[in-house]
């Protein structure tokens, strides 16, 4: 029991130092809870600076999402329009905790990123832009644990 | 000055349909003007919807935000005449709190 105690806390802050590399000193001594409450919100926007999917991912804690059937995201073919790319993504997870949306050739790869609170559906349907042809990811926090469903959106006239 | 958001909640069999059409430029930083110029950004950076003062939905926006953002979601209770507010706030620190009725 103490054993599994260890290896969990040993894990969790593997995580937090990988985390505190990817975004600096600052998000080091914020992981850490260095910093004062107000600074952490400064440390939260640095994810929407993350100039690529990897960057983002890394930036929001090292999250190696996995690829889910139970994440369904629904985003046209083609978009004639890349300033209004509209997007629904819908989890099919008892309690989803959180939905974000990336486009990963876009200068930052993070769209938005929704708490979902207790009783408010796993669903949401916004209007992102797109810069050109790129993979857009709906990522799912769920039971503590990340989700993804990826689909291409053809881009004909960029709107970044 | 900012306009107001324009939302329209509806209960139905126990659960809102919530949507909303937040009014803000969105722009990203990167758009020239007619002049070469770059436009700053300027972007809604945070919202929060509360349902009789209880958070329902909130999230945090980035750039690539159509203008205008554009949010349908739904959550369980909420009745007629309920009251549904959505608040936003963004880089430049304006904020914005706007409230409608449930139907």
């Amino acid at each position: 029991m103490q054993e599994n105690d260890h290896s969990t806390i040993d894990s969790s802050r593997r995580k937090a130092l990988k985390a505190g590399v990817g975004l600096g000193l600052f998000g080091m001594f914020a992981t850490l809870g260095l910093l004062p409450k107000s600074a952490w919100a400064a440390v939260d926007r640095k994810v929407f600076d993350a100039k690529s999917l990897k960057e983002a991912f890394q930036a929001m804690g090292g999250l190696a999402p996995a690829d889910s059937n139970l994440v369904i995201l629904d985003v046209p073919e083609t978009a004639e329009n890349g300033a209004m790319v509209p997007v629904t993504v819908e989890s099919k997870f008892p309690r989803t905790e959180q939905i974000s949306i990336l486009v990963e050739k876009n200068p930052t790869a993070l769209v938005e990123n929704l708490t979902i609170a207790e009783g408010t559906e796993g669903f949401i349907t916004t209007r992102i832009k797109m810069a050109q042809t790129s993979t857009v990811i709906a990522l799912v926090k769920a039971d503590g644990k990340f989700y993804k469903a990826v689909k291409e959106v053809k881009v004909t006239a960029g709107g970044c | 000055m900012s306009d107001p958001t324009k939302m329209k909640a509806v209960a139905a069999n126990g659960v809102t349909e919530v949507r909303a059409l937040m009014q803000h430029e969105m722009e990203t930083g990167r758009r020239k003007d007619e002049s070469g110029k770059l436009v700053p950004a300027w972007y809604i950076t945070d919202f929060k919807v509360q349902h009789n003062g209880r958070t329902v939905l909130e999230g945090q926006f980035g750039t690539s935000v159509s203008k205008n953002p554009f949010l349908v979601f739904r959550f369980k209770g909420g009745k007629a005449g309920d009251k549904l507010a959505l608040s936003w706030t963004d880089n430049r620190g304006e904020k914005r709190n706007d409230e409608v009725a449930i139907g």
